[in-house]
Formats: structure tokens, C-alpha cells, sequence
């Protein structure tokens, strides 16, 4: 009975194709565009988080903005820090202005930063060529400096300036590494920069205050906990006074971008389903006409013994298949224009299964939905008043 | 013993239009045996079409008791009524009514879809049915790929195949022309030979002739018998 009225109905839908597709085409075009939406959204979606996770999502950035009494971090906070649970690693930032000179040339203007091995571990692509800031440069208050590309080409013009001297702040320092060239798109300019590791610059220098960190969780599932903990560090650090630091963790920065873009895509998923209900009225208007131009068929079935339940269901099922049709024809449009988008634009392109069962489900439900009524109608004709109506 | 299997007593249909009561069925009695050949005949609008349509459990008569087959036909659950239907009644229409994107053979397999009867049985009992109202090479035909004297034999298959106990036929020949409604008249006299049950409506005295028994309806009365053109 099922197969036969499925036969029939995709028999209905092949006799009258040219209106079948107009009606068909409400369904398509909301079933393509939420598709579409959800797609190109959630490829989206993805393509930032990666980039955010890619930043760390097992750290915990600090930023210090140090109250009147106390500037910033000292090395025994970081201590304190480090002795927490759950930690594999601390890369302390000390940031400040400088001016660097090598036989008699100097450059003012240049920004010092003091780092460690952790960072470098952690980071890719920091140098261009030599060697980075190694534990033992930390532990030794090592005057080694990673310098910046403007630096190379204004002071070590037709040298190679790894294995030469320069002196930052009139302090000598080896030059072991050059730093990467930043382009105008990088979020720090590393062409005036210099690096020397964290613990020479607190020494030797004599910076008094650790201005931000990086704190490395082993457990990210821990990550929560693990930043409360440190929160009371830093509270207990500058006695309370919470406006002394910043702290943020990517783990929540992560689950925020991913909150925030899927309630998004359910509002744009929202709006294009209005499409999908103008959709449904047309296939509804369809099957109507249908009803009222097979009265004589349905006339007919209920003579030969149909029951008026077995009529809805062939209604519903014609209905139903209308809009399974439209809906595949949509997605496969919707997924096709997602895949335009994502490779313009150049976010990533995913399918999930639950997008196709979203396509399929939609589809059905609006057959059912906007199918029922002209089904019932047909179900409840008088077989008479049908059949004579030839 | 003649088997009894239709029985009206006093059968009244009354249609209310409006504030007007019409009463299109004035008190019918009327027994058909197994084995007979009826025909029904009477003018235009003397209520023929609605004594069939109660005879075929289309519609439920005002007062009066229907029994067919010992069981009594009355305002039942549209789904009971169709069960009868199905099983009970073989329609045979003026205009054929054939679904027109069906082939011939699966035409004559509706009735059966309904009755719940498997594909292969189906199709094995379409196909000898066609065969015996000789349409064993038109099975793939669509109606519209036959005559009118064929669609009307796929027709009359289609009321065969699930051995109703009643033939229930509407002007059968009206919408054909002499020769065809005579060949049509010549496969229910056959079919009558064979022992099926038939009833035909006619207002025409020179069809009605075919029937073995002949009952006139004028204007709501039904007299049997005597025959006069
Ligand atoms: N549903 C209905 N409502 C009201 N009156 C009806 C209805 N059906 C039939 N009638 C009336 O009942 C009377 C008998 O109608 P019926 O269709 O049974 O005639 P008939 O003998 O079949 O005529 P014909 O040979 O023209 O088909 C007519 O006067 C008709 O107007
Ligand atoms: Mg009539």
C-alpha cells in the first residue's frame, strides 16, 4: 500500500512536472537558503575557532595593569603561579622602549621585550635564522638578543649580524637570532624589535615588573579551575585590587565565539525558514487544486473499498514526495552555493549529517504540516457528490 | 433453494433541500437471489442512480432495512462501509472510470491494493481476469490507448477480480455505441451464465431485456416483472 503510493505519487509529480517545479521551487529556494546559511555559518565558525585554538586553547593570557602600589608582576608571583597544579609552562612578557647601537650607529625607538624559552617553545615561526632563547639564556640572565629585520639592514649593512655584538640601552648583548620579518597584517611589528630572554632584562636591566604572561594548561578540560586558581594568585598579588590584571581564558573565549555564532545561525536559519512556511502554503495550494480536480478519482477509490484513512495517506504521501524532491533539489543547491562561499571568502566548507537530516527532516515535516489539510479534505468527500462529478 | 443476498424491505430515501423534504425512494422491496441477472429500468430522475447507490453501500437508506449478505446495511463508520465495499460490490460505471496514468492491468488491481492483497497475487489475478473479458494483449495499455468498448471490459475485470457478490452496473452501455454496448451486453450474459450475481440500471427497455428478472422504478416505486415497452 505504501509502495503503491509512493508510485503514484511520483507518477503525479512526473505527469504534471511543469507545475510540480513551481511548486516545488518555495521549497527549494528555503530548503537551499537554510542550508546555505547553516553551511557557510557553521564553516565560518570553524574556521575562527581553529584560528582562536591555534592561539592556544590550553593557555591563559595575563595582562597586568599594575595598581599605584605595585607596577606589575614579580618573579615571585610567577613563582606562585607556577607551583599551581595543572601547569606546564609560564612565558612571562616584559615589554619597554630602548635604543640599540652597533660601531657607532644607533637606532632609538626600538621596542625591548623580554621572554623566555616557554614562549618559544610555543610559538611558531618567531625566527627567521639563528637560534632562540634557550632555559639555560633564562637561568644565566644570558645577554643574548633576537633582533628585528630594520635593525639587520640599518646597522649590519653586508654582514651577518649572528656571532656579532650590539648594545641595547648601552648594554652588550650577543646577537644570536633574527626575528621573523612581520608584514602589516601581523598583530606585533617585530622589524624594530629586540628580544632578550625575560630574567636579563629584570637582572641586568633592572625591570622591576613581569607587564603580561602566558600561562600554559597540561589538562584543558581543567582549564576553568586552573584559571580560578590563578585569578587567586593575582587577586592575593596586588591585594585585591581586581583592576590590577586582566585574565582571560581562550578555553572561554572559544565557547563564546561558538555560543554567540550558533545562536547566529539559528536567527538566520529563522529567517530563511519564512521561506520555507511560503513554501509549504504553495504546496498546500497544490495539493488543494489536486484534490478538487481528482474528486472524481478519489470518488472512484472509495467505491472500489479505500478506506478514507488510506486516501489522507495517499495525499499525505504525494504531498510528502513533492517535498522530499524539492528538498534534496534545495539542498544540493544550498550545500553548492555554501561551497561557492566558503572558497571565496576562504573559510572552511564541512557537511554534516545532521545538515542533511535538517534538509530531509524540513522537507518532510512541511509535506506533513501543509500536506494534512487537502489530505483530510480528499479523505472526507462524499463518494457520491465525487463521483458524479465527472 | 435459491440463496437469498440482497434483501430491502420498505426502503425509504427522503433528501431534504433546504426546508423541502424529497422523498426519492418511496418504500422499495426487493430480494435478489444469488445467481440472478437484475435489471433496474425506469426514466430519468425516477431514482434509479440513488437506489444503486444504496444497493452499493455509497449511501444509507432513510428507514426501511437493507441486508446484504445477512448483514444489515445501515449508518455505519465511513471505514465499515468501504470494507463492504470493497468486498461485497463490483462497480461497473457509465463512464468507465478508469484512472487514466494507470495501465489496463494496474487499473484492475486497485480494487485488490485495497483489499490488502499481496503484489504477485495481484498481478497473477489482473492478468486472468483480463484474459477472460479478452484483453489479454492490451494489459499495458493505458485507457486512453483503447476503445471505449475495451475500457469498459477493463472495467467490468476491475469489478471481477475480487469476486464481489454483486455486479452493480449504471447504464453500462450509455456511453458506447450500439454494436459495442450489444458485445458488452453478450460478456454479462456470459458472466451470468457463469453464475454471478448482476445488477444493471438502464433506462433503456431494449438493454434491460438482457437481465433473467426485470424490475421497472417509476418516480420512486418499484413494480417487478410485467414488461411492457
Ligand atoms: N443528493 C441529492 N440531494 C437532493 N436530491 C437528490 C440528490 N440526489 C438525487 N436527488 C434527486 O432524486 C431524484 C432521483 O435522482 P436519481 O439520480 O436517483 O435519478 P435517476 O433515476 O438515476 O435519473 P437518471 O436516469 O437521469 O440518472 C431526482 O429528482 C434528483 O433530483
Ligand atoms: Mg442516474
Amino acid at each position: 500500500m505504501l509502495k503503491e503510493s509512493i508510485k503514484m505519487a511520483l507518477e503525479n509529480i512526473v505527469s504534471n512536472k511543469m507545475r510540480s517545479f513551481l511548486t516545488m521551487l518555495g521549497i527549494i529556494i528555503g530548503v537551499g537558503s537554510v542550508i546555505a546559511l547553516i553551511t557557510i555559518v557553521s564553516g565560518a565558525t570553524s574556521t575562527v575557532t581553529d584560528q582562536v585554538a591555534s592561539m592556544g586553547a590550553n593557555t591563559v593570557t595575563v595582562q597586568v595593569q599594575g595598581t599605584p602600589l605595585k607596577q606589575g608582576l614579580t618573579q615571585g608571583d610567577v613563582n606562585k603561579i607556577a607551583e599551581l597544579s595543572n601547569i606546564s609552562g609560564i612565558a612571562p612578557t616584559i615589554s619597554g622602549q630602548t635604543s640599540v647601537a652597533f660601531e657607532g650607529n644607533t637606532m632609538d625607538e626600538i621596542t625591548l621585550q623580554g621572554k623566555n624559552d616557554v614562549y618559544f617553545e610555543n610559538t611558531e615561526d618567531v625566527i627567521s635564522s639563528g637560534r632562540i632563547i634557550k632555559s639555560i639564556d633564562t637561568e644565566n640572565e644570558s645577554r643574548v638578543a633576537l633582533i628585528g629585520n630594520d635593525i639587520v639592514n640599518e646597522l649590519y649593512v653586508g654582514k651577518n649580524p649572528i656571532g656579532q655584538e650590539i648594545k641595547i640601552g648601552g648594554i652588550t648583548y650577543n646577537v644570536i637570532g633574527i626575528l621573523q620579518e612581520s608584514d602589516s597584517f601581523s598583530s606585533t611589528d617585530t622589524n624594530s624589535s629586540v628580544i632578550i630572554p625575560y630574567t636579563t632584562a629584570m637582572g641586568v636591566v633592572g625591570a622591576k615588573y613581569i607587564n603580561s604572561m602566558t600561562v600554559y594548561i597540561a589538562d584543558e578540560a581543567l582549564a576553568d579551575t586552573t584559571t580560578r586558581q590563578i585569578e587567586g594568585v593575582l587577586t592575593k598579588a596586588f591585594n585585591g585590587d581586581e583592576d590590577g590584571y586582566t585574565i582571560v581564558n581562550m578555553q572561554s573565549i572559544l565557547e563564546t565565539i561558538e555560543e554567540m555564532t550558533s545562536i547566529l545561525s539559528m536567527m538566520l536559519a529563522g529567517i530563511a525558514s519564512i521561506s520555507l512556511v511560503v513554501g509549504g502554503i504553495g504546496i498546500m495550494n497544490m495539493m488543494l487544486v489536486s484534490v478538487t480536480e481528482r474528486t472524481s478519482e478519489i470518488g472512484l477509490r472509495k467505491a472500489l473499498g479505500a478506506e478514507p484513512k488510506q486516501i489522507q495517506l495517499q495525499f499525505l504521501i504525494e504531498s510528502v514526495v513533492l517535498c522530499l524532491i524539492g528538498g534534496i533539489i534545495g539542498f544540493i543547491l544550498g550545500v553548492s552555493l555554501a561551497w561557492v562561499v566558503a572558497n571565496l571568502i576562504g573559510t572552511s566548507f564541512a557537511l554534516t549529517a545532521s545538515t542533511v537530516l535538517l534538509a530531509i527532516g524540513f522537507s518532510a515535516a512541511i509535506g506533513v504540516v501543509f500536506g494534512f489539510m487537502p489530505a483530510r479534505k480528499a479523505s472526507r468527500l462524499n463518494p457520491i457528490d465525487a463521483l458524479r462529478s465527472v | 433453494m435459491p440463496e437469498k443476498i440482497l434483501e430491502m424491505k420498505n426502503l425509504i430515501k427522503t433528501y431534504i433541500m433546504g426546508d423541502e423534504e424529497q422523498v426519492v425512494l418511496k418504500g422499495i422491496d426487493l430480494e435478489i437471489n444469488r445467481g440472478d441477472f437484475l435489471s433496474v429500468l425506469g426514466p430519468s430522475g425516477s431514482g434509479k442512480s440513488t437506489l444503486m447507490n444504496i444497493i452499493g453501500c455509497l449511501d444509507v437508506p432513510t428507514s426501511g432495512t437493507y441486508y446484504l449478505s445477512g448483514e444489515l446495511i445501515r449508518d455505519l463508520p465511513e471505514v465499515d462501509l468501504s470494507h463492504i465495499r470493497n468486498r461485497e460490490i463490483g462497480f461497473i460505471f457509465q463512464q468507465f472510470q478508469l484512472l487514466p496514468r494507470l495501465s489496463a492491468q494496474k487499473n484492475v488491481e486497485l480494487p485488490l491494493i485495497y483489499a490488502g492483497v499481496p503484489e504477485k497475487e495481484r498481478q497473477a489475478r489482473s492478468a486472468h481476469i483480463l484474459e477472460r473479458v479478452g484483453l489479454a494483449d492490451k494489459m499495458n495499455n493505458r485507457p486512453n490507448q483503447l476503445s471505449g468498448g475495451q475500457q469498459q471490459r477493463v472495467a467490468i475485470a476491475r469489478a471481477l477480480v475480487t469476486e464481489p457478490t454483486i455486479l452493480l452496473a449504471d447504464e453500462p452501455t450509455g456511453a458506447l455505441d450500439q454494436q459495442t454496448g450489444q458485445q458488452i451486453m453478450a460478456l454479462f450474459k456470459e458472466l451470468y451464465q457463469e453464475g454471478k450475481t448482476i445488477v444493471m440500471i438502464t433506462h433503456d427497455a431494449d438493454v434491460a431485456k438482457n437481465g433473467s428478472r426485470i424490475v421497472r422504478i417509476v418516480d420512486g416505486n418499484l413494480s417487478e416483472g410485467v414488461y411492457n415497452a
